[in-house]
């Protein structure tokens, strides 16, 4: 097993056990040992001096794309998860929209494998709720539950008939997995490649409505409370949608919901001049969607920070604002945006995002981590609030440049990623 | 040159004219855009007056047949084209011009004359001749030739546009007529 | 009198983003031209030794013959081609068609795409003058400009009159064009259609919305009808052809109601019978004709001023005069 390695002198911020305080942490053989004051530190530790840092439970990010296998030049599982650890995440949640779909154990083991090897954030697959992501017949869930999946979703390809949708979290709860869900009606949705509104109107591009996404969140809401199933709503960017989770929860409704740090900081605006590197789905909404993004995240209704991290390569993204595909690469950029724009601007305090960035996603998908109780995973992500640096996708470990925060100013970020108790990513602090 | 003096030149240039071509039967004046315009509307006049007859005229902008047109920046505005009553098929076809310089205007006129149709005959018509040639043109009729030094412009004040006849030497500056 | 004389830069996108002096110059410059194509020889050598691609990935014949003549009559070289049986049908992207062209040495591109924005995107890309002739469902700058010579040509100005975009708005680059055109040279615009044609916000924009042909009858001054694509029926937008003429297509028996006669415009190619009746097209107040003729007198013009050489030497346009 690696050396005990005890982070030393930190400012220790733990929403899971409600801690903000300076404090010792020492893990040994890949798991949190102790957190206290002047522990000492055990024959052959490395230590961390972390006076004037931030010291979280290693952060999660529970969507994202690492494109392998079928798109390797966007990203491999490799590139990705060393994109995570950069960004300060110690695991990420894979989606299994690959080529070809990660719909078996097979598949499964594939993901968990690569991650392993990889040797940076831990890699989480998800597997798919249908055959392909048809949207036809169940996929082998169980087995994949078996195999290591953490949740399925056929994220990418909206879930359309709804028969289907009610059966997976039927099924689902078996395994105790959430089914995690894309809500978008393609029906509504028709050709749309923006926000439906008067941007969209003025470009002479083809708009989705709110509603395409409103009405898959009250339908899953819904057939998560005929169910009993647990629902996981994916990147939600409507002002009527993060009421009706809301309302959801209050019923005792088994759900859980992401905001991106795009819908929590940009709005339909940003295609103006047909910037490809704002198009993705959903898309980026109206001003008073943002806000109610804003709120939803802020308190609690929408529980997890994630970027939908979704690389595309740069040929694929210069095209005509149509023709391109949809998402951004976020695994980077997403922790100094929300600490600049999130806590910095006093939307939330730094313990709130950090809850939405650990706790809350571990306990939607029932992940280890997340806190820092003794006894947990060895996964600390160390922050330094006062860095201040300029996103330059160029830098990006991530394969993919496809980001529209290029140039962004952001305060603060993470320089140790430790993942098992093992440094997996650390600034460069020269 | 004062307001009698072109007055007078124009008369003697309109003689010339119908002189030249051995009566005003047939003639047809191309005024170039824009101050030969003006100058062919005096000279029609006059031959109408002193032969009582009707002179055909017309007149053309030559921006779309000028040689530098890729090197200048913005598009110059273009001026109307018209042609005479009639065409210009054989027909005497006069060009008129204010001043005649380097004759590139007028390489330029006749090219567009030729896309027109095919004049009997052309000759050229200028109030002033400044010398300066660059291309081998010559008038056929002359108000005056002057003289000037390379660093003087001639300028052509026309009542229309100017509020007055008269011609000037003047410093020459970015001015110059358009 | 001062002539409108404005650059209109490198390229010509769409109308939302020029000035009114801008559009006036195209407008004003657009009337010489219009005498050239008058001629026996029908050819003016403005544009020779220029080479031209007319770049058209979406079926198109009025407006890339229209093109043509423009660029012929200016005596430029062109090039057609078209999606199908190029190599953009080999999957090849439109930035390296552009990229290839470029590198043959080309001076101007005429581009109609499927996808909105696309004019702007290849104009980004590469140095040569890039014309948009229609992008998705943004702009076709060249047809709102030839809309609106027409309409000045019969009234004799733009601004107060009352123009009102007759059908499938949600789709038509035409309409935006001419919606950004029109409000910049002040004057009123109005769209008329079912909802279903109709984008989210569009009032936002400016322009009155009516939803019945009648209303818009009473209000107008000028009915630019637009082609209804037939596809529209199929992808669930409207019922049937022949209840879109019921509700609105523009007949003669509407007209008679209007308060005054109303000019007739139509891009064309026209559906008879379905968003407008051969009694208003064959009519005395139609301008459909006169549309093509100014068509090819506007992109002469837009050709014209584009070609132009460094767009900040307007001093030496000046000087230059005296040749």
């Amino acid at each position: 097993m690696s050396r005990p390695l005890l982070i030393r002198g930190g400012r220790v911020v733990d929403p899971s056990q409600s801690v903000d305080d300076l404090r010792d942490v020492l893990v040994v053989d890949g798991v949190v040992a102790q957190i206290g004051n002047g522990i000492d530190p055990p024959e052959g530790a490395r230590e961390i001096d972390a006076r004037g840092l931030v010291v979280t439970p290693g952060l999660i990010d529970v969507h994202v794309h690492l494109r392998e296998p079928g798109g390797e030049h966007r990203e491999t599982i490799a590139t990705g998860a060393k994109a995570a650890a950069a960004g300060g995440f110690t695991a990420v949640c894979a989606m299994p929209n690959t080529d070809p779909v990660v719909d078996d154990p097979a598949g499964v083991g594939f993901v968990i494998a690569q991650g392993a090897a990889a040797g940076a954030a831990r890699v989480y697959p998800l597997g798919a709720i249908s055959v392909g992501q048809e949207g036809k017949q169940l996929a082998a869930i169980g087995e994949m539950f078996e195999a290591g999946a953490v949740g399925i979703t056929d994220d990418g390809n909206p879930v359309m008939d709804s028969g289907l949708m009610r059966r997976a979290l039927d099924y689902a709860q078996a395994f105790g997995i959430p089914v995690a869900d894309h809500p978008e009606d393609l029906g509504l949705s028709g050709a749309g490649v923006m926000n439906e509104g008067v941007v969209a109107t003025r470009l002479g591009l083809h708009g989705k409505p709110n509603a395409s996404e409103d009405v898959h969140i009250v339908r899953d809401l819904m057939l998560a409370d005929l169910t009993g199933g647990r629902i996981h709503l994916q990147h939600v960017s409507t002002a009527y949608g993060v009421e009706a989770i809301r309302r959801a929860k209050t019923r005792g409704v088994r759900v859980t919901a992401e905001a991106t740090p795009h819908h929590l900081l940009l709005t339909e605006e940003r295609v103006e001049g047909f910037d490809t590197d704002a198009k993705m789905n959903p898309p980026l909404r109206a001003s008073v969607d943002r806000e109610a993004v804003r709120e939803g995240l802020a308190d609690g209704t929408l529980d997890v920070f994630a970027s939908d991290h979704a690389p595309h390569h740069y040929d694929e993204k210069e095209q005509a604002f149509a023709d391109a595909p949809n998402g951004i690469v976020g695994l980077e950029t997403a922790l100094g945006l929300g600490l600049t724009y999130l806590v910095g601007e006093g939307l939330i305090d730094l313990a709130t995002l950090i809850q939405r960035m650990s706790v809350g996603p571990a306990e939607a998908f029932g992940l280890p981590g997340g806190t820092l109780v003794p006894g947990s995973a060895g996964d600390v992500t160390i922050i330094n609030l006062d860095e201040a640096w300029t996103v330059d996708r160029d830098g990006f470990l991530s394969k993919s440049r496809n980001t529209p925060f290029h140039g962004w100013d952001l305060k603060g970020r993470a320089c140790y990623t430790i993942v098992g108790g093992a440094v997996v990513w650390e600034a460069d602090r020269s | 040159m004062d307001e009698q003096a072109v007055h007078r030149a124009v008369a003697r240039m309109a003689r010339e004219l119908v002189e030249q071509n051995e009566g005003p039967e047939n003639l047809a004046l191309l005024g170039i855009h824009r101050r030969g315009v003006q100058i062919a509307d005096l000279i029609r006049s006059e031959i109408e007056r002193a032969e009582d007859v009707t002179v055909p005229s017309g007149s053309l902008d030559i921006t779309l047949y000028r040689d530098d047109l890729m090197a200048i920046g913005p598009r110059p505005v273009i001026g109307a084209t018209v042609l005479p009553e009639g065409g210009v098929d054989e027909t005497a076809v006069v060009i008129v011009d204010d001043v005649l310089f380097t004759g590139r205007t007028v390489r330029a006129a006749l090219n567009e004359l030729m896309d027109w149709g095919r004049p009997s005959r052309v000759s050229l018509c200028v109030l002033v001749d400044r010398g300066g040639r660059e291309f081998p043109i010559q008038p056929n009729v002359v108000g005056r030739v002057i003289t000037v030094l390379p660093h003087q412009a001639v300028e052509v004040s026309v009542a229309d546009l100017d509020g007055r006849w008269g011609v000037d030497i003047v410093p020459f500056s970015s001015e110059a007529e358009a | 009198m001062k002539q409108p004389n404005a650059s209109l830069g490198k390229d010509l996108v769409g109308l939302e983003t020029l000035s009114a002096e801008q559009i006036l110059t195209v407008l004003n410059t657009a009337e010489p031209f219009k005498e050239i194509s008058e001629r026996r020889i029908k050819k003016v050598p403005v544009l020779r030794g220029k080479t031209i691609v007319n770049l058209f990935f979406e079926a198109s014949t009025r407006t890339l013959v229209s093109f043509e003549f423009a660029e012929k009559r200016l005596s430029a070289d062109t090039v057609n081609i078209s999606s199908s049986g190029s190599s953009v049908a080999k999957g090849e992207t439109l930035v390296d068609t552009a990229r290839n062209l470029e590198a043959m040495r080309i001076d101007m591109v005429v581009v109609r795409h499927g996808s909105s924005g696309a004019a702007k995107f290849l104009a980004e890309r590469i140095p040569s003058n890039v014309i948009n002739a229609g992008d998705g469902s943004h702009e076709h700058p060249t047809q709102a400009l030839l809309d609106m010579l027409t309409i000045r040509d019969h009234f004799g100005k733009i601004e107060g009159l009352k123009v009102c975009l007759v059908g499938d708005i949600l789709h038509s680059r035409v309409a935006r064009s001419n919606i950004f055109g029109l409000l910049t040279l002040g004057a009123e615009v109005a769209v008329c259609g079912p909802k279903t044609l109709l984008p989210l916000g569009i009032a936002e924009l400016g322009v009155t919305v009516f939803s019945r042909i009648e209303e818009a009858v009473q209000w107008a001054d000028v009915l630019n009808v637009l082609r209804l694509q037939l596809e529209r029926m199929e992808a669930g937008y409207l019922p049937s052809l022949r209840e879109y003429n019921q509700v609105w297509g523009v007949s003669q028996a509407r007209l008679d109601q209007a308060p005054k006669d109303l000019l007739i415009l139509h891009p064309g190619p026209m559906n008879r019978g379905v968003e407008i009746d051969s009694d208003v097209a064959d009519g005395p107040h139609a301008m459909i004709l006169q549309q093509v003729t100014n068509g090819v007198a506007v992109r002469m013009a837009v050709l014209y001023l584009l070609s132009g050489g460094a767009p900040d030497t307007a001093e030496a346009a000046k000087e230059g005069a005296e040749v």
